[in-house]
C-alpha cells in the first residue's frame, strides 16, 4: 500500500512520525516548535539555531542525507520560509525542518559547511526567491544569469506575459472569444525591464565573475626553487558541445591537461517550470512533469501523483498500482539503456552502442505510445489512478519484451561492453566519488549506489506497492565511471525481475478511484512525494492553500543535484575524462534546469 | 535518380539512358545539395531526443543523405532547432547561426522552437526561434514524432529544389549580414531594438498597469 493509502499504513506512518518527534524533542528541549499549520508537517527552527540543529541532526540523530532545500514565499504573512528535507541513509521517513525569515530582507545561514549538497539548491533558492544564504561560498545566480532583474518565483514578481495569478485565465473563455496576452503586450520578444533602464548605456556583466571565481593553478617551482612561470588555461565545454547531453556548460581550469577546477554552468534550458506550475491547476501540471526528465516521463508522473495524492489522501486501485509500477520500471530500463549507449558515445564508441540501445528503447516506446498515445510525453497518470487502461494486446507485448527480448539484448550489451578493454581503461578509477562524499553531496540514484551506499527510495521509504516485490538494491563500491556503468546493468536486471512479478500478479479491475476529475480538491498542507527515478531521487514538494492551484511547487531534481559533486569528481583528472564522468552521472537538461 | 534531374525536353538515346543526363545547372546543383544536407549536431531539449531517434536505425534519416551530423556549425547546412529556446541560450544560437556558412537553413522542430510552446508564458523562454533567425520549415508537435520530423526534412528538400542559382543570396555581391547577437541584461536585449527601445518600454509599462487594474 502506498503512503496515504489504507488505514494500516496511515497508522504506521503516524507512529514513525511520533518516534522522530520524540527523538527531536529529547535533543532540543523546548527550542524548536512543531509546525502546527493545518496539514503541514515538520519543525520550525529559528534561523540562528539552524546550523547547530542541522549539525546535531547529522551527528547525533543520523540524518546524514540532505535531500531537498527549497524556499516558499508566504506573501500574505510577509515571510519567506526555507524547507529542508533530511533523511537517514539507512532508510526511514523524512525529518522536515523549516526556518522562517522576514520577507523584506530574507536571510538564513548556509548549510553548505555541514551538508555540501546544499550548494546548488541554496543558489537556486537565492536565484529564484532572493533568499540570502549567509556564509555560502559562491552565492551566485544559477538558473537565470547574473544581472537578471528580480527573483522570479516571488509571488509578487510578474512575468512579461502575466495575466492573472491563477489559471484558468478569465480571458480564455468569455463566450469562446479567446484573447491572447501576447497580442496585448507590445513587446514582441516578451521581455520585461526595470523602470528607468536604458539599453544603450548599460554594460553587460558577462562571465568575468565566473572566471574570477575559479581556483588558480598552484605555483610551480623549478629544481632550484625558482618560481616557474605557469599559465592558467580556461576551457569552456558547452553549451553547444556534442558531449554535454544538451545545453550544459562546464568551465574548466587546466594545468597542462589536468583539471584544477571545474564549475558547472547551467540554466540554458531553464523553462520556468515552477512558476508556470504555480499558476496552473494541479492536473494541468501533469503534462509539464513529462517534460522534466524527458526520457522518463512515466516515473515523473508517478512522483507528482504521489505528492498530490498524499495531500488529498486518496487511494489508488490495485490494478492501477501495478500498471504504474510496470511503467516506472519500463522507464528505468529505457533510461539505463539510453544512458549506457550515450556513455559509450562519450568514451569514443561513437553511436554504434547507442544505436543498439535506441533500438530496444523504441520497442518500449511502442508500448508507451499504445497506452498513452505519445512516445515520449506520456501524461498517463492521474490523481487516484491512470488515464486509461492497457489497450488490447499491449499486455502480451510487454510480456514478450520482459521475458524474452530485453533479457537477451541486455545480456548482449553486457557481453560486448562490460569486459571491453577500452571501457575498463577509461572507466576504472576515473571520476571517483567516495561513499562519504556521495552522501555529503546529496548524490542520488546510481551515482550514490555506485559509491557503496545502498540507498534506494523503493526500499528505504517504500511508495506505491514496491514493498510487495522481491528485488535487490544493487551496490558497487568503487564509485568510479566503470561502477556507475555496471550499476545500470544491474538495475536493468532488477527492473526485469520486478516486471516479471508484476506480470505474474497483475489483477483485473478498476484503474481509477471514482471519476477522473478535471479539477481536484486539495486540502491545505504541504507534502513531499518522492520516487526513485532512474536518475535518482525525484521529489515534489507541494504546498497547498486549499485553492485549485498549488501555492508552491518545487521539484527536487536528481540530475541537478548530482551535478553538485561533478567538480569534486573531476579534480585531478584529465580533460578528456570530464566527458566520461558527465556521461556516467547521466543528466538530462530538462530536469537540471527545469 | 536520373529521371529526377533529366530535362524532359531533350531526349536521351536509349542506349545511353541511365548513363547520361542532360539537365540544367540549377537542377544538378540543387539535386546535389538537397541530397547531402548536413544537419548540425545541436540538441536543445526534449525534441533533441526525437531527433536522435530519427538519426537512429529505425527511422534513419541517412536515407535522405543526412547522416553526417556535424557538431561544428562551420561544416553544417541545416540547423535543427530541437527544443525550447531560452533567453539564456539564444545568444549562443544566434552566434552558431552566424558561424554557419551559406547556404544555410533553419528547421524549427516542435512547439517551443516554433512559437514558445507550453513554456511560452514563462519569463525565460523566447517565443519561437523565428524572433531571431529566419526559419525555413516549422514542424509542429510536442515533440514531433520522428515521422513528422522526416516530413519536415523532406519539405526542406523540396524547398531547396525550388531555389535558383541566379537568385540565391549567397552568390550576390557583398557579404551576408550577420544577425546581431542578443545581450543578456536585466532581461534579453535585442540590439535591433535599440532605436525604438525607450518608446516601447513606456508603452509596455502603461499596458502592464492597465492589465493590472
Amino acid at each position: 500500500m502506498g503512503p496515504g493509502v489504507g488505514e494500516e499504513s496511515l497508522d504506521m506512518l503516524e507512529e514513525r512520525k511520533k518516534t522522530i518527534l520524540d527523538e527531536i524533542r529529547a535533543h532540543f528541549d523546548g527550542e524548536i516548535l512543531v509546525d502546527e499549520r493545518e496539514g503541514h508537517e515538520g519543525f520550525l527552527v529559528a534561523p540562528d539555531r539552524l546550523v547547530e540543529f542541522a549539525t546535531a541532526a547529522r551527528e547525533e540523530l543520523g540524518y546524514d542525507y540532505l535531500s531537498s532545500v527549497t524556499g516558499v514565499d508566504y506573501l500574505p504573512d510577509e515571510k519567506m520560509e526555507v524547507v529542508y528535507h533530511f533523511f537517514r541513509s539507512q532508510g526511514g521517513p523524512a525529518l522536515v525542518i523549516k526556518t522562517q525569515t522576514p520577507r523584506g530582507n530574507p536571510s538564513v545561514p548556509s548549510l553548505v559547511p555541514v551538508y555540501p549538497g546544499a550548494d546548488f539548491q541554496e543558489r537556486e533558492a537565492w536565484d529564484l526567491l532572493g533568499i540570502r544564504f549567509e556564509g555560502h561560498p559562491n552565492l551566485k545566480r544559477i538558473l537565470t544569469w547574473e544581472g537578471f532583474y528580480g527573483h522570479p518565483l516571488r509571488k509578487d514578481w510578474h512575468e512579461p506575459y502575466y495575466e492573472e495569478d491563477n489559471k484558468p485565465f478569465k480571458s480564455r473563455w468569455p463566450e469562446g472569444d479567446v484573447i491572447r496576452i501576447e497580442d496585448q503586450i507590445p513587446f514582441h520578444k516578451n521581455v520585461h525591464y526595470p523602470e528607468k533602464f536604458s539599453a544603450e548605456t548599460w554594460i553587460p556583466e558577462g562571465d568575468a565573475g565566473l572566471y574570477a571565481g575559479l581556483s588558480r593553478v598552484p605555483e610551480k617551482r623549478s629544481g632550484n626553487g625558482q618560481p616557474l612561470k605557469t599559465d592558467q588555461i580556461v576551457v569552456n565545454l558547452g553549451p553547444q558541445h556534442p558531449s554535454t547531453h544538451g545545453v550544459f556548460r562546464m568551465v574548466v581550469t587546466l594545468d597542462g591537461e589536468t583539471i584544477v577546477d571545474l564549475q558547472p554552468v547551467m540554466g540554458y534550458l531553464h523553462r520556468n517550470h515552477e512558476k508556470i506550475a504555480e499558476r496552473n491547476t494541479y492536473i494541468m501540471n501533469m503534462p509539464f512533469t513529462d517534460r522534466l526528465d524527458y526520457i522518463c516521463s512515466m516515473s515523473n508522473n508517478l512522483g507528482y501523483a504521489l505528492a498530490v495524492e498524499k495531500l488529498m489522501g486518496i487511494a489508488v486501485p490495485e490494478r492501477a498500482e501495478y500498471i504504474r509500477v510496470m511503467m516506472a520500471e519500463l522507464t528505468r530500463i529505457v533510461n539505463h539503456l539510453w544512458a549506457i549507449g550515450f556513455l559509450l558515445n562519450d568514451l569514443g564508441a561513437f553511436f554504434t552502442p547507442a544505436l543498439y540501445a535506441i533500438n530496444e528503447r523504441e520497442l518500449v516506446l511502442d508500448v508507451f505510445e499504445a497506452v498513452s498515445g505519445s512516445r515520449m510525453m506520456c501524461n498517463y497518470l492521474r490523481f487516484g489512478g491512470l488515464a486509461r487502461d492497457l489497450p488490447d494486446g499491449t499486455f502480451e507485448v510487454i510480456k514478450e519484451l520482459v521475458t524474452n527480448r530485453l533479457p537477451r539484448k541486455v545480456e548482449e550489451l553486457d557481453l560486448y561492453i562490460t569486459s571491453n578493454e577500452i571501457v575498463r581503461a577509461r572507466g576504472i578509477g576515473v571520476g571517483v566519488l567516495t561513499r562519504e562524499q556521495a552522501l555529503a553531496y546529496s548524490a542520488a540514484g546510481p551515482v550514490l549506489r555506485a559509491s557503496g551506499v545502498a540507498y534506494d527510495v523503493r526500499r528505504a521509504d517504500p511508495y506505491s506497492i514496491y514493498d510487495r516485490f522481491d528485488f535487490d538494491i544493487p551496490v558497487r563500491n568503487n564509485g568510479d565511471v566503470y561502477d556507475r556503468y555496471l550499476i545500470r546493468i544491474d538495475e536493468i536486471w532488477q527492473s526485469l525481475r520486478i516486471l516479471e512479478q508484476v506480470i505474474r500478479d497483475i489483477p483485473q479491475g478498476e484503474i481509477q478511484t471514482g471519476k477522473s476529475p478535471y479539477q481536484v480538491r486539495v486540502p491545505r498542507g504541504d507534502s513531499y512525494g518522492r520516487v526513485e527515478n532512474p536518475k535518482g531521487e525525484l521529489g515534489f514538494y507541494v504546498v497547498s492553500d486549499g485553492k485549485p492551484n498549488p501555492w508552491r511547487y518545487h521539484v527536487r531534481a536528481p540530475s541537478f543535484i548530482n551535478l553538485t559533486a561533478m567538480g569534486e569528481m573531476c579534480k585531478g583528472q584529465k580533460i578528456a575524462d570530464v566527458v566520461a564522468v558527465l556521461g556516467s552521472i547521466d543528466i538530462v537538461l530538462g530536469e537540471t534546469d527545469r | 535518380m536520373t529521371e529526377d534531374i533529366n530535362n524532359p525536353e531533350i531526349p536521351v538515346p536509349e542506349e545511353l539512358q541511365g548513363l547520361v543526363s542532360v539537365t540544367s545547372l540549377d537542377k544538378i546543383y540543387n539535386w546535389g545539395r538537397k541530397n547531402s544536407v548536413w544537419p548540425m549536431m545541436f540538441g536543445l531539449a526534449c525534441c533533441a531526443i526525437e531527433m536522435i531517434c530519427v538519426a537512429a536505425s529505425r527511422y534513419d534519416f541517412s536515407r535522405f543523405g543526412m547522416e553526417v551530423m556535424r557538431p561544428t556549425p562551420r561544416q553544417s547546412d541545416l540547423m535543427i532547432v530541437s527544443g525550447t529556446v531560452t533567453k539564456k541560450m539564444i545568444p549562443q544560437i544566434v552566434r552558431l547561426y552566424n558561424q554557419m556558412p551559406e547556404p544555410k537553413y533553419v528547421l524549427a522542430m516542435g512547439a517551443c522552437a516554433s512559437g514558445g510552446g507550453p513554456f511560452k508564458e514563462g519569463y525565460s523562454v523566447v517565443s519561437g526561434v523565428d524572433k531571431f533567425l529566419p526559419v525555413d520549415v516549422y514542424v509542429p508537435g510536442c515533440p514531433p514524432t520522428p515521422q513528422a520530423l522526416l516530413h519536415g526534412l523532406i519539405t526542406l528538400q523540396k524547398k531547396i529544389e525550388r531555389q535558383s542559382i541566379r537568385k540565391v543570396p549567397w552568390y550576390r555581391k557583398g557579404a551576408a549580414e550577420s544577425i546581431p547577437v542578443p545581450i543578456l541584461g536585466p532581461d534579453l536585449i535585442d540590439p535591433r531594438d535599440f532605436p525604438t527601445y525607450d518608446q516601447e518600454q513606456q508603452r509596455a509599462n502603461v499596458k502592464e498597469k492597465s492589465i493590472e487594474s
